[in-house]
């Protein structure tokens, strides 16, 4: 039997975790204040001053400790036109039909575009956040920015939960995968299927 | 207002069902008349004595205005503005203070459920009890009136003296204008009250005089007779056409519904994506060739 191989090793795990639960809890937080329908979130930390609170200071270790991840993977998500190529054939993905599609290395063209979504939501969202962050920041900016900032923070906000709702869907659609960011490990079928590249890559080693 | 009034509440923040609409209570409105004001102040005195405020002791800034600007604990202020016009100065004396706008960008920015109320009769009120001290209120507010306290993190702002117009009386500040330049009764009855003031006043030479009760926040239930009706930004910024801010309304508006929607269809995607297509399994080798 084929060995399995490292994908992930503790530190990468711990700092995606980290990201993982206050991900988490940022978002029903702030969901919250978006919607009415969502307001009873705020019993999850202690009712709407404390929500209210703690939503900022959640958000802003997320922010960091995503800032360590964005740094460790950015060299893995390089954009190539093998990855355009697999965008372009995205059906073929998603109706399980892998091997129509360009060899994948680490990561796949559709991680990668997640990636730098994430990125940019991140950025966005710690930046207006501080606009508006009350008691701190938000009396020192002029109004119109309060305004804007509020707006970008919400629409950014959604692109990010849309995105990690599609990263926790293909890790549940994807078999074997969780366990690369559990356990560390992926079997070498798994590696062979989905990353072929990165197997090979791997396998030389 | 903290304490329970008993009003009826017609419209509730971060609220998407209809609040209690029978009863036909009538509209009420404060006037502020700039020109019979004479700048005395007794009105914040008035305010902060009714309602058991006390504002800070503070600097003299080298004008009339004080406080220098409204705070968490003085609700009303008025604003002294000199202009320079062809032939003469002119000193100009607005009452700052909430509008209580008849389609509040405080209430549809609030995101608390409960923070801040519109009574049947048009007052605009904040609950503090329920206030989390987001400062939303502030960004959806085209007049700049609510205030943040740094003693308790809550919104305050005029409350129209709600606990006594619920039993029949009239604001503190409209009690103790020593001018009459403040008066309080039904919305119709000012509205024409001010009609006529603005009449008078262009009679006696000012031609401009007009009423403001802006139409781009449903008309407001404090109203200025204003000398200079046609230049309201001349009273220390006051707007000429006050709008919710399209990105409070794109935000409170669409994007409340679209978001919920988008999140929604991408799980229900997902689920039924899983369901038509299954797993993509390694170990068991289900590419469909």
């Amino acid at each position: 039997m084929a060995k399995d191989i490292e994908r992930y090793n503790e530190s990468d795990r711990v700092n995606h975790w980290v990201i993982a639960i206050t991900f988490v809890l940022a978002a029903l937080s702030g969901l919250a204040f978006f919607h009415p329908s969502f307001y009873f979130l705020t019993n999850l930390f202690g009712g709407g001053p404390w929500t209210r609170i703690l939503h900022p200071f959640i958000g802003l270790i997320m922010f960091f400790a995503f800032v360590s991840m964005a740094f460790r993977f950015a060299h893995h998500n390089k954009m190539t036109d093998s990855d355009k190529q697999w965008l372009s054939q995205w059906r073929d993905a998603a109706n399980n039909e892998e091997h129509k599609l360009p060899p994948v290395g680490r990561y796949n063209g559709g991680q990668k575009v997640l990636f730098w979504v994430m990125v940019a939501c991140m950025a966005i969202l710690f930046a207006t956040g501080l606009l508006f962050w009350q008691p701190w920041f938000a009396g020192n900016q002029p109004i119109w920015l309060v305004r804007a900032a509020t707006l970008l923070h919400a629409v950014s906000a959604l692109v990010l939960i849309i995105g990690v709702m599609v990263h926790i869907y293909a890790a549940i659609w994807v078999k074997g995968t969780m366990r690369g960011m559990m356990q560390g490990t992926v079997t070498d079928k798994w590696a062979k299927k989905h990353h072929p590249l990165w197997h090979k890559e791997m396998s030389e080693k | 207002m903290t304490m329970q009034t008993s009003m009826d509440v017609t419209r509730r923040s971060a609220t998407t069902t209809p609040s209690s609409s029978i009863r036909e209570t009538p509209k009420v409105a404060k006037l502020i008349d700039e020109s019979k004001c004479i700048g005395c102040k007794a009105c914040q005195v008035a305010c902060q004595e009714w309602n058991d405020l006390k504002e800070d002791i503070g600097m003299n800034v080298g004008v009339y205005d004080n406080p220098a600007d409204l705070t968490a604990s003085s609700w009303t202020l008025m604003r002294f503005a000199e202009v320079e016009n062809e032939t003469r100065l002119d000193w100009l004396i607005r009452k700052d203070g909430c509008m209580h706008c008849a389609d509040p960008g405080c209430l549809k920015a609030c995101p608390s459920p409960g923070a801040i109320v519109q009574y049947a009769n048009g007052i605009v009120d904040f609950k503090q009890e329920n206030c989390i001290g987001c400062g939303y209120c502030v960004t959806g507010c085209p007049f700049d009136i609510p205030r943040i306290s740094k003693k308790d993190s809550k919104a305050y702002k005029c409350t129209l003296c709600s606990d006594r117009v619920s039993v029949g009386l009239e604001p503190a500040c409209v009690k103790t204008c020593p001018t009459g330049a403040i008066v309080f009764g039904g919305k119709d009855e000012m509205v024409a009250y001010g009609e006529k003031r603005a009449g008078e006043l262009k009679e006696r030479g000012y031609q401009k005089a007009a009423l403001y009760n802006p139409a781009g926040v449903g008309g407001t239930h404090v109203m200025y007779v204003l000398r200079h009706g046609d230049k309201p930004q001349e009273y220390s910024g006051l707007p000429a056409d006050p709008k919710v801010s399209p990105m409070v309304s794109l935000w409170k508006g669409i994007a409340k519904p679209l978001g919920v929607a988008a999140m929604g269809l991408t799980a229900l995607f997902a689920f039924l994506h899983y369901v038509r297509v299954g797993p993509n399994d390694a170990e068991v080798d289900n590419d469909k060739h």
